[in-house]
Formats: structure tokens, sequence, C-alpha cells
């Protein structure tokens, strides 16, 4: 179909006009940033889709008794599907986690910041070593603490202290302390 | 391409010739795999193996439809639907079971003598940068159909191996975690991440052979190399792929199927973990997580970093492992010694067998315990891998006198310097 487009003006000839031409280039951009903005919103959900689930993220609490730990002793249960270390230290290891220079840490936090007010002596953190995931020994009685007493991954050998930081390994961060909250003196709701 | 020399295609019945207008695939085979492919007269066995990745990739794509007609891509049934329902249930289940696992093994066999081929006969230089490259493609995305693969059966192994590995990018600083969410579906692996890799192991063999055929398609256009490196000259220097390399790999093809069946018979559980006959447990982690053998070496790497230095170490580590297998990319450009064949490079041939040796060293410290005897070793062989490439390889291009080339294949061949035996060159007459 012939278009005014398409009419070479008086004096130019065919060589001279540029391609694609300036009313070519209107045709080009209103096909193509609607064309671009579509294949986007397709796109979007094709790899949203991907994220947690409704599902997966419903069950992201959980409750955990506390009254039945003694000092000295731990218990591992779930948060996420992760396993979750509730470890009630003893005076002990909480003066060891204090004794602690910042300086010498590699991921710098006080026992004092990785545990709530009042409650120093509960150290809450996820059961999942920073380095690849695996989960350190130390949360049951027997189990190889390491040289620090804390918490020992035999999967590559990294070291957590007391107040679950690291020491040693290539684990680059201290154990993840979860958002929680104490519900009464001897319950938390984690998440 | 194909040489001026090439046999070409004629179609003799009336059905065929119908064919050949309409759809021409007899001579697409024909002029790719038949007669009409001219080839370099002197391959030895090594140039089997291209042929014999291939037969694997078919065997594991075989296998694996039949046992997806079985398989629970769940996380609560996935374990007994492969360790109950096809290894004692299903009727040959077992064998089809054991000849999918095995038979991932084998495919790595195959590639990695392949690949070593390639960097012995610098099947890497021009004019063939390009089979190369692809090649390296086709390996990634082995190492990934093959992860994925070992997480299905949803064992100790399958699960803590899909842990540590999907970790690897909890290594990338600022939003490292929440892609290792996005690829998990959830916090940690299970059935959404279950899914998806099954998913994905379905699909990425298929988009392996779809690379294969460019990999065929760009090594056509010079030709097959050929242990000396001499480019072919003129027609005695090749002989048509069909009968005379369609019989030699052939042969070859048996003797793999020989191997394959001792191991799906004899041993079927020797390449395995016995860890990943218990059920996987999110809140136990196994004393010793190890990957499959075929990613030992690389497993070492990962391993070799232990202290921080300006990033972290286990950020180094991931990089170091990926880097290992990207640095392949650059090494058409970083040999740039125009001697193809080690065969006539007396330094560069040394070099060789230092890195095989270095990468077998490699894939036993990665198969150890992370104990600190073998991380040292590991940490000089990962040195050692990096300097080969880097360092060693473009120090020895620039400076190495090769010995002198024979003027032609047929020469090589006569002369009885063709790469190939001495024995096997008298056979040939």
């Amino acid at each position: 179909m012939a278009t005014v487009d398409d009419v070479i003006p008086e004096g130019e000839s065919p060589d001279s006009v540029s391609d694609p031409r300036r009313r070519d280039f209107l045709n080009i951009a209103a096909v193509a940033f609607p064309a671009t903005a579509g294949a986007v919103a397709v796109l979007f959900p094709l790899i949203n889709q991907m994220s947690p689930s409704a599902d997966v993220l419903a069950e992201s609490t959980t409750t955990v008794d506390l009254s039945k730990i003694q000092p000295g002793q731990g218990v591992i249960t779930t948060f996420r599907k992760q396993p979750l270390f509730v470890r009630n230290l003893t005076p002990k290891e909480v003066a060891e986690a204090n004794a602690v220079p910042l300086s010498e840490l590699r991921d710098p936090e006080t026992l004092e910041k990785r545990t709530q007010p009042g409650h120093e002596n509960w150290l809450i953190t996820l059961g999942v070593c920073t380095h690849l995931g695996c989960i350190p020994l130390g949360i049951n009685e027997g189990d190889n603490r390491g040289k620090f007493g804390g918490y020992f991954c035999p999967c590559h050998g990294s070291q957590y202290d007391t107040a679950g930081r690291i020491r040693q390994g290539p684990a680059p961060k201290n154990l993840a302390v979860p958002p929680y909250k104490f519900t009464s003196p001897t319950a938390i709701l984690v998440g | 391409m194909s040489f001026p020399w090439a046999n070409h295609y004629e179609p003799k019945q009336p059905f065929m010739r119908w064919l050949d207008e309409k759809l021409p695939l007899p001579r697409l085979a024909y002029n790719a795999v038949g007669a009409g492919y001219p080839v370099p007269r002197n391959l030895n066995y090594f140039w089997n193996f291209g042929v014999l990745a291939g037969a694997a990739l078919a065997i594991q794509i075989v296998t694996g439809i039949v046992l997806a007609m079985h398989y629970h891509s769940d996380a609560a049934s996935a374990f007994s639907s492969i360790n109950g329902t096809i290894m004692r249930d299903v009727n040959a289940g077992w064998f089809l079971r054991y000849a999918h696992a095995n038979g991932a093994s084998m495919f790595f066999i195959v590639v990695y003598t392949h690949i070593f081929r390639g960097l012995y006969y610098g099947s890497y230089k021009a004019p063939r940068e390009m089979v190369w490259l692809l090649g390296v493609v086709i390996f990634l995305l082995m190492m990934a159909t093959a992860f994925m693969g070992y997480v299905l059966p949803w064992g100790q192994m399958s699960f803590w191996g899909a842990q540590v590995i999907t970790g690897f990018f909890s290594a990338i600083p600022g939003i490292g975690e929440t892609i290792r969410v996005w690829l998990l579906g959830g916090y940690a692996p299970d059935d959404a991440a279950l899914n998806r890799f099954f998913s994905l192991h379905y699909l990425l063999p298929f988009v392996i052979a779809a690379v294969i055929i460019l990999h065929i398609w760009a090594l056509h256009i010079p030709g097959s190399g050929n242990p000396t490196g001499v480019d072919v000259k003129g027609e005695q220097d090749t002989v048509p792929f069909h009968p005379y390399y369609t019989a030699k790999d052939g042969f070859g093809l048996g003797i793999f199927l020989l191997l394959f069946a001792a191991l799906i018979f004899f041993f079927p559980d020797m390449l395995g973990h016995p860890d990943n006959y218990i059920a996987a447990n999110p809140l136990q982690t196994p004393a010793h997580i190890v990957p499959e053998w075929y990613f030992w070496p690389f497993y070492a790497i990962l391993r070799s970093f232990t202290s921080d230095f300006i990033l972290p170490a286990k950020l180094w580590g991931v990089l170091a492992m990926f880097g290992s297998i990207l640095l392949l990319f650059f090494l058409p450009w970083l040999d740039s010694s125009p001697i193809r064949s080690n065969n006539y490079r007396p330094k560069a041939r040394i070099a060789f067998w230092v890195l095989v040796l270095d990468v077998l060293i490699l894939g036993y410290c990665g198969g150890s315990p992370a104990d600190p005897l073998y991380v040292i070793v590991a940490q000089v062989c990962s040195a050692y891998y990096f300097l080969h490439f880097l360092v060693i390889l473009p120090w020895i291009a620039r400076t190495e006198r090769p010995v002198a080339l024979p003027n032609s294949i047929t020469e090589a061949v006569l002369a009885g310097k063709s790469g190939t035996s001495p024995a096997e060159t008298a056979l040939a007459h």
C-alpha cells in the first residue's frame, strides 16, 4: 500500500533517504514500547512464581516453651523448615562471650545485641551454618562444641562461640538470630 | 562445509528421491555422519569419545523418561518412590534406576576424556574455537543437570547437597540470600525445590541435545581435527566417515557398553554414596557431605579458601570454583601457540600431564574429609590449576621450540608417526 510516507520528497534521490526514515521511527517506537512493556509484564510472573508460595510463607511462626530447658541445655526445633537452636546459656558461658573483645570478631556483635534485654542467657539462633548451610553440632549434650564452646560445623570446620558468633573457619557471619519476642517469661514466639 | 572430494548423496530409490526433494533428512545425515563427511585418516581411539558422549546422553534420556513414569517429585514420597517402588516393585525398575545413576558416571567419564583429548591435541584452537566454547556450555549444562538429578532421590546426600550448592548463591554480597530463597522457593530445600529441580532435570538434557547439534555443526565447518594437528591438504589425507569411523566408533561403543554393564550388574553402588540410602532429614547433617565423584575437583577448589582476603572466604571459594570452568572459555586465546598437537610440543606436553595429575589430586582431596592436610594439598593444587591456564600455558606458547611437524597427515601416517600407534598404522596398510 503506497502511503504518503513512501513518497520521496522532490529533490531527494532514493539513496539520500536515510533508513529508517523519521516517520518509520515513530512506527517502530509505537510498536516496540508496548511490546517491551508487555514482555516484561509477562516475564515477571514467570520469574516470581519461583519465590516462596503463600503456603510456605504461612508456616512462618513457631512458639517455643522454655520452661523445661535448664541452664547449659539446648533444644533444636524448626522455624520456616529450618533448624532453630534454643540454648539456655550458663553464667560461665555468658561471661565467656562477654569477655571477648569485639576487635577479635569477624562479624562483631555483642551477646547483648544478640539476645533480648533481661534474657541474656537465652541464645536463639538458626541452626544453619552461614558457610553453606549445614547444621552445626553443639546444641545437644555430648556434641563436639569446637574450640570456643559454642557450635562446631562438621562440614567445613567453622567454629562458633557461646554467643553463636563465628570465630574460626570459612563461615562469613554469625549464626543468624531470627526475629522473636517473649510472650511470657517462659515462652517465645519466633517469626 | 565439506571438502571438494566428498562423496555426493545420490538417492537411487524413487521414494528416497521423492523424500530428498521434500525433506532432505537422509542427505543431512549422509553429509554429517555418513559417507559424505571426509575425516582425517589418522584418528586414534580418543576420537571415539564424542560419539560415546552422544550415546551416553541418549541412554540417560531414554532411561530418564521411563523412570519419570514412576517417580514422585514430592518431598514426602520421593525417597520411597525410588527406593521402594522403582527399586523393588516396578518391572526391571532396579535395572533402569541403576542404568540411569551409573549412566551419569559413564557420561562424565566419557566427557572428561573428551575434554582432556581436546586439551592434549589443541582441539580448542583456531579454526575450532566455537566447537570448544559450545563444548564448555554443554559441560556446564551437564553439571547443572547432574546436580539436580542427584537431588531427586531425596536421600541425605541429595538434601544436603541441595542445601550446600544453593548455599553458593548466598555468597553473593547483599542479594545472595534473597536469590537463594528464590531458587529454593522456601527457606530450606523442600517440596518447591524438589519439584522445580525435577522439572529442570527433565528439560535440560534436551537443551544439551540442542547445543550438541550446534557443537557438531560448528565442527563440520572446518572438519574434524586429528592427532598431528596438521590441516587436511588433499583427498589422500581423508577417508569417508562411513564406513571407516562408524566402524571404529562402533567398536569403541561396544567396549563402553561392556564397562557400563559391568558397573550396573556387578558394582551398581560403587560410585554412589551410602548416605543417600537414608531418607532426607532436615534436622541432621551427615558427618561428611560430599558431592558425586565427578564434582570432587571443583569441590576441592571451593573448600580451598579458608580465610578472608578483601572478600569473604566463602565468596572466594565460590568464585574460584565457577572461575575454574569459566576459564576454559578463554583457553583458545590463552594458548597462543599455532601448533595444535602436544605431540610436537615437548614443554606443553609435560604441562598437560602435570595438569592431569593436579586434577586427579584435587579430585582425591575433594572426596576426602576437610582435614587440614587435605585442605593444604587442595590449596596448592587449586593454585596450580589456575597457574597452568593463566601463566604456564601462555608462557610456554611464547617460549617453546616445537618439534618439526610432518608436511601432511599422509606423510605422518606413512612414516608411522601419525599420533596413532605404529602397530595400528601397520594394520591400516
